[in-house]
């Protein structure tokens, strides 16, 4: 069995884009691949911005999800 | 788009920046604006680095915009758009972020087009811009090129300046061929629309501040508001932020710990931040203005409860100012 990837948190709530796309991308510079970081947002912009960013920088998103105001984003580093 | 794309089909591999200094039009503003069912708005500089299939690196830059907008060397243009310094730092931020020694980048592409912009695309402009910027021949304009002395990358080969482009002047149809030759269908807003600074009703309003503060200076939380609402200065000493719509609403709660409040309880209303120091008589007045965009405008008195930042709270039943009580002036 692999082991399980690990995991790294970023709170961008209360922040409005590009303000959360900034801050995965602070973040992310700072991971390693096979990393997988949760962001927690509640501009439901960050729902499209931030998967947008991950694409053009060959990121996975594994998991979007949006409850009430709170959002969560899980990225896979590449 | 169309000057990276240009440089992308010489084989040139291209990275995208993309400054946020605050005064963008897009992104903030979408998020605080209701979107009652609409979708919600893209970025538009995720969406051209997509459709290049390029990396985007978005970078704040903030607090170092703010000795840009403060004290901009060669002025502002029509309204408080520092266009010359704004161009020059940008191009100075990407040389030093392009040439760090791990990112190696060779030179700096940009869209500008001879002659197309009345103050930072100025014959006399771009060459102060290359040189301000510390880019010197490294900055290299692929859509006006052909009338420009030539620039490094041409120089060396790396680009050929043949099928580089002499596009000049505001009309932007050759622009507009060139994107669908090279099968573009849609575009993002080209220059000046995006930044709020361009806006003359921004800018009163971001000047109404500075001479309230009696100086010139800002914070994020500054700039934010002056996107937000209506702003009415009834007296030198305070100005209300009245909310237009919902999504305005929800941005504004997120204030109520900063500045005292004021919300109609006895109909639907706007909820309003009062920024300065009021007097009682001035909360007064406030809660009339806010009574005035409730929906109990034509009613004989609209209760509205007054909050401290503190949470402290007491309610003001007013009569709804009169339309012709507001003078214009007061609208910032």
């Amino acid at each position: 069995m692999s082991e399980p990837n690990p995991v790294a948190t970023l709170n961008a709530q209360g922040l409005l884009c590009p303000m959360p796309v900034i801050k995965v991308q602070e973040r992310i510079a700072d991971l390693r691949p096979g990393t997988v970081l949760e962001v927690l947002a509640t501009d439901p912009g960050a729902l499209a911005d931030v998967p947008a960013w991950c694409r053009v920088h060959g990121h996975e998103v594994i998991e979007s999800v949006q409850d009430g105001r709170e959002i969560r984003i899980r990225i896979k580093v590449n | 788009m169309l000057a990276a794309k240009v440089v992308m089909d010489q084989g040139i591999h291209v990275e995208g920046i993309n400054f946020f200094t605050g005064f963008c039009v897009e992104s903030h503003t979408h998020a605080i604006r209701a979107r009652e069912g609409g979708a919600p708005k893209r970025n538009n500089a995720l969406w051209v680095a997509e459709q290049l299939g390029i990396r985007l690196h978005v970078i704040d830059v903030i607090e170092e915009y703010k000795q840009v907008l403060l004290h901009p060397k060669h002025g502002y243009g029509q309204h408080l758009n520092p266009c010359l310094d704004c161009k020059t730092f940008m191009v100075r931020k990407a040389l030093a972020w392009g040439f760090m020694a791990e990112r190696g980048f060779d030179f700096i592409v940009t869209g500008e087009v001879l002659g197309q912009r009345p103050k930072s695309q100025r014959k006399a402009a771009m060459p102060m811009i290359a040189r301000e910027s510390g880019a010197d021949d490294r900055l290299l304009r692929p859509l006006c090129a052909r009338i420009l002395p030539p620039t490094l990358p041409e120089r060396e080969g790396w680009v050929d300046r043949e099928a580089l482009f002499g596009f000049h002047g505001r009309n932007r149809k050759p622009q507009i061929e060139l994107a669908q030759r090279l099968g573009f269908s849609e575009w993002a807003q080209p220059a000046g629309g995006c930044c709020f600074l361009t806006n003359a009703h921004y800018s009163r309003k971001l000047t109404d501040l500075w001479t309230a503060q009696g100086r010139k200076d800002y914070e994020l939380d500054d700039i934010m508001l002056l996107k937000v609402g209506r702003h009415i200065r009834p007296a030198p000493h305070f100005k209300l932020i009245v909310s237009r719509e919902a999504g305005e609403n929800r941005y504004l709660e997120g204030y109520r710990k900063r500045f005292p409040s004021l919300r109609p309880t006895s109909h639907l209303g706007p909820l309003c931040l009062v920024d300065g120091q009021t007097a009682p008589s001035d909360l007064a007045l406030a809660a009339r203005i806010v009574a005035r965009y409730s929906q109990g405008r034509e009613a004989a008195a609209v209760t509205v409860a007054a909050e401290d930042p503190n949470g402290e709270c007491r309610e003001l039943t007013v009569a709804p100012l009169a339309p012709a009580e507001l003078p214009p002036a007061w609208h910032v």
